[in-house]
């Protein structure tokens, strides 16, 4: 099949935002201002197309989008889909942040763990969602990682994670910056077993997850036009006060800098990762 | 006690506290400084090499702001590019293959933000220290002494012992920052410091840090006396654990899980 049918996404095609908007409806068909191309395009063409514009521009997508795209149909099993998090500071602010994002994505948390088969291939898998604060990093997503690796390394499968952050989840302070030596330790566990972990860069992939276990995989591949980087451009504008080189932190220059395996469209990523799993699977 | 935790930031961030050469100087006998990563250059903003601690040779790693305008701008205001990481890194690999214990001093706002330091992959040359840090198999002790800035405080802090000042702040963005992104405003930094629980009582609280080292004389002889006697003992004791690199994934593991639901 040239393509899959997408079930509708439980939110917009939003841009940048932390929180996940409700879905506008319209009288006519709704569309999307692509912003590499400018041009209006209709939503349902954009799910059929894995959310990717003609000109080639890969719109953000949310985590079960993902999992319906690489994984054979009825094979995913979720793991720790209950586990939720606490406030670990009592930081203002951050319970009614919590309920209000899990209302409007109708996630639990910002990381979706599990095993699946891609083409026949088993494997244990992560999918982090940009709806889910950003996918930022508290002790829920550190966890949840961490397990999956465990879990992976007792039944000697392969990981895939695909990320997508913001970096770390301010609000639990030291307790999200703890995560990050949390899903190293697990990450290094797995890699000194032997097996392998491919990740997949999307936009953004940013901060204390670029510096832990987004960039700790065997084989790093990235969505084109993907930011990936530790610190944010903005920020980087700022403290510098210099204009920052065209492309920077963009998937094809962090690949020209050395940083990155390859670059693989979605349309593409089934693919490739079921032959990569393949390939340190006895090649069959 | 009157003070906040931003009057604490602030103590953490004054320059005249011991920097990272004090302690090597004065806890340490005969430092031979090793420079460079092998890879890229040397970088200012992390020294290290090979000293004695009463006798036993160690690997020393300590990030230096500087204290003079001059010395500040060369050590980057103690910012690392990620070929200080790699230096440390190194050190640490080479500290293992000699048997050799290895002490960090973490004093950093953060990781140098720059565009070259982007380009020279920071976010890796981080999660590379993490990772082999946390299978190193000789005994290593991280103390905070000024200001834990995030992941590029974290690349020198996965360690079997995590101690702090008691003025030191450790932390995942500064207040400043944290302010400015949650309420668009810098000058809450002061509530924002509060609720991001950064003080060494914080991090004991919430079962990041193991110890609080008192100011007391800081920066005199006795309180190096003091420190040089409380890291002798504690390798001792480090020595005596069968599984070290056991013991450190279970005491990185369990952070956080005293909070998850479900
Ligand atoms: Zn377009």
């Amino acid at each position: 099949m040239a393509f899959i049918n997408f079930i509708k996404p439980k939110n917009q095609l939003e841009e940048g935002g932390r929180t996940a908007a409700p879905v506008q409806e319209d009288a006519g068909e709704p569309e999307k201002t692509c912003p590499n191309c400018r041009k209006a395009i209709p939503l349902s063409r954009l799910w059929a197309n894995h959310l990717v514009c003609p000109c080639g521009c890969h719109f953000r997508m949310n985590a079960r989008q993902r999992l319906a795209m690489v994984t054979d149909p009825g094979s995913f099993r979720e793991l720790y889909a209950d586990l939720t998090a606490g406030n670990p500071l009592d930081f203002p602010g951050y319970g009614e942040k919590l309920a209000t994002v899990r209302n409007a994505s109708g996630e639990k948390e910002g990381v979706i763990c599990g095993t699946a088969a891609i083409d026949g291939q088993k494997c244990c898998l992560f999918v982090m969602d940009p709806y889910f604060m950003m996918g930022s990093m508290g002790s829920v997503v550190g966890e949840k990682i961490t397990r999956l690796f465990e879990y992976a390394v007792e039944r000697r499968l392969s990981v895939v994670g695909f990320t997508v952050s913001g970096g770390a989840r301010m609000q639990e302070g030291l307790v999200s910056l703890m995560q990050m030596a949390k899903t190293s330790a697990a990450v290094k566990r797995h890699s000194d077993a032997g097996l392998l972990y491919v990740a997949v860069l999307t936009d953004p992939t940013t901060g204390g997850v670029t510096a832990s276990f987004a960039m700790e995989a065997d084989i790093l591949l990235a969505e084109p036009g993907a930011t990936i980087g530790f610190a944010g451009a903005r920020v980087i504008e700022q403290t510098t006060r210099k204009s920052l080189p065209k492309g920077f932190q963009t998937a094809e220059s962090v690949l020209q800098h050395g940083f990155l395996d390859s670059i693989v469209p979605r349309s593409g990523q089934k693919q490739m990762l079921s032959e990569l799993l393949r390939l340190h699977n006895g090649g069959v | 006690m009157s003070q906040t935790p931003y009057s604490i930031v602030k103590k953490a961030r004054d320059n005249t506290r011991p920097t990272g050469l004090d302690y090597i100087h004065n806890l340490f006998q005969g430092f031979v400084e090793l420079h460079g990563d092998r890879r890229f250059g040397d970088d200012a903003a992390i020294v290290g090499g090979i000293a004695r601690l009463e006798g036993l040779p160690v690997t020393v790693i300590a990030i230096e702001k500087g204290r003079t305008a001059k010395e500040r701008s060369f050590r980057n205001f103690g910012a690392p590019n990620p070929e200080g990481y790699r230096k440390a890194l190194r050190l640490m690999k080479q500290a293992e293959k000699f048997g050799r214990p290895v002490i960090c001093f973490i004093d950093t706002s953060g990781a140098c933000c720059g565009v070259e330091a982007e380009e020279r992959g920071q976010g890796l040359a981080i999660a590379e220290n993490l990772m082999e840090m946390t299978t190193l198999c000789v005994p290593v002790i991280s103390v905070l002494i000024g200001e834990g800035g995030s992941g590029g405080a974290l690349a020198l802090g996965v360690a079997d012992r995590v101690w702090m000042l008691e003025n030191a702040v450790y932390s995942v963005i500064s207040p400043e920052g944290c302010a400015s992104i949650l309420w668009k405003d810098a000058a809450k930094a002061e509530t924002a410091a509060a609720s991001l629980k950064l003080t060494a009582q914080d991090a004991k609280d919430l079962g990041v840090i193991d110890e609080i080292l008192s100011e007391e004389n800081l920066g005199k002889q006795p309180f190096y006396q003091g420190l040089r006697s409380r890291l002798s003992r504690t390798l001792t004791e480090l020595a005596g654990d069968e599984d070290l690199v056991g013991s450190r994934y279970a005491r990185f593991r369990r952070m956080g899980a005293q909070f998850l639901q479900g």
